[in-house]
């Protein structure tokens, strides 16, 4: 909370902002909740755990066959092990990784809720859990791709995973061309958010080197 | 329970709409309420089922036109009241007016990383063998329960063939009501798309998670 909000309440926040701090206030008083929990807990999901603990995840299955493996046949063992990630925990209880292949694309939604794994991809994107993806992912996912910026050949099987149980799903996606010999940190800066939901592709190495990032 | 909730299929929704360089929060509150949220879970009143399915209890207008943390704030607040942990006047007063429930620990601070590593994991020794291996047809059961389910709308009375079994997992329609965990083998089924929308998809193939109790062995 910055200093101005405290100085002029009512005049500035919203009235969700107001709502959820008398909440806060009341759970505080009943001690329900310890606020410096609350910090630990958004500090968490904002600062630590994201999108790039996945990407480490999918560099080592590329660069590496055993764990590329392990992480297909046991993927809550595979990257939950101390001595590989330690990703692990609420909402990656039950991890499964679905490999894309020339053959086969793999694009997962959870049509009931929000269902995402957390431990290596963070919270959600809004859009994941809005209506629109939720309810045309399982019957139009060619025209959800498109709107992605993603066109895949006709004859490539898009298979849909609705995350309808404690199962939590990531995609492998496919290691783009032109990166052979390249070290894990390299090609981890290759594979991003959308790509390990399936609504996106790992980048090619020549576009990220132009985009200079 | 049929609720807005049960997207899948649905039309008209418009495009999807994603942000470039999202942020994981919009707004302080978003955080507050993700956090408070999360905290109170822990105080074990409820488990993740019982959540979920006071999410689905919001009316369906109000459900389709609220944010996701809109959401989750309507079933907190619902979970609270319905165990006595609030009322409705502390809620609107912002503050407490009567001593707190008995035995309500808070999650305290330098517990958050074991809390979070530790999860909720939701598998359970078997007592029986599975009834279905991979390979196995089955067709899923046609049920419109009131309550929270699985298994979704346009997955209801659908063929389709076992791919993997994931071992016995608590079953969500029983511990939503309270009823205990129940625990059921649970199997990825894969559907063809085309079983479940006739030509009107682009889709392959959906794969989706059901208890055991959700199939049934097809009829010759």
């Amino acid at each position: 909370m910055d200093s101005s909000s405290h100085a002029h309440p009512g005049s500035e926040l919203t009235e969700m902002e107001l709502r959820v701090r008398a909440l806060e206030t009341l759970l505080v008083e009943k001690g329900y909740v310890d606020p410096a929990a609350l910090d630990a807990l958004v500090e968490t999901y904002e600062h630590r755990v994201g999108p790039r603990n996945g990407a480490r995840v999918v560099a080592r299955a590329w660069a590496d066959p055993a764990f590329r493996e392990w992480l297909l046949r046991d993927a809550t063992a595979a990257i939950g092990a101390d001595e590989t990630f330690g990703f692990r925990g609420r909402q990656g209880e039950h991890l499964v990784a679905l490999e894309n292949t020339p053959c086969v694309h793999n694009v997962v939604v959870c049509t009931l809720c929000s269902c995402y794994p957390w431990p290596v991809l963070g919270l959600p994107p809004v859009w994941y859990k809005s209506a629109p993806y939720r309810s045309r992912a399982v019957i139009d996912p060619r025209g959800v791709l498109a709107e992605f910026g993603v066109t895949l050949p006709a004859d490539t099987e898009i298979r849909v995973w609705d995350s309808t149980a404690e199962i939590r799903y990531m995609v492998v996606p496919m290691r783009p061309a032109g990166t052979d010999g390249w070290t894990e940190e390299r090609l981890a800066a290759l594979v991003t958010r959308d790509s390990m939901i399936g609504t996106g592709l790992a980048r090619p190495p020549a576009g990220f080197e132009e985009g200079g990032r | 329970m049929n609720g807005a909730q049960d997207l899948g299929g649905m039309m008209g929704f418009g495009p999807i709409d994603p942000e470039a360089d999202e942020p994981p929060f919009h707004a302080d509150w978003e955080r507050r309420a993700f956090a408070v949220t999360l905290a109170m879970g822990f105080t074990g009143r409820w488990n993740i089922d019982m959540a979920r399915q006071a999410r689905e209890r919001l009316d369906p207008a109000r459900y389709l036109s609220s944010s996701y943390y809109e959401i989750w704030l309507e079933g907190l607040v619902r979970l609270m009241l319905e165990r006595g942990l609030v009322t409705r006047e502390e809620l609107a007063a912002g503050r407490s007016l009567a001593p707190a429930l008995e035995g309500v620990a808070a999650l305290p601070a330098a517990g958050v990383a074991a809390a979070l590593g530790r999860g909720g994991p939701t598998k359970r020794a078997a007592t029986s063998p599975a009834r279905f291996a991979p390979g196995d047809a089955v067709r899923t059961r046609v049920i419109h329960p009131q309550h929270h389910t699985r298994l979704p709308r346009y997955l209801r009375g659908k063929a389709g063939r076992i791919v993997a079994v994931h071992g016995v997992h608590v079953f969500p329609d029983s511990s939503a009501q309270g009823a205990g965990e129940s625990p059921q083998w649970l199997y990825c089924v894969r559907f063809e798309a085309d079983e479940l929308w006739g030509p009107d998809t682009t889709a392959s193939s959906i794969c989706a998670d059901c208890w055991e109790s959700y199939l049934e062995t097809p009829g010759p």
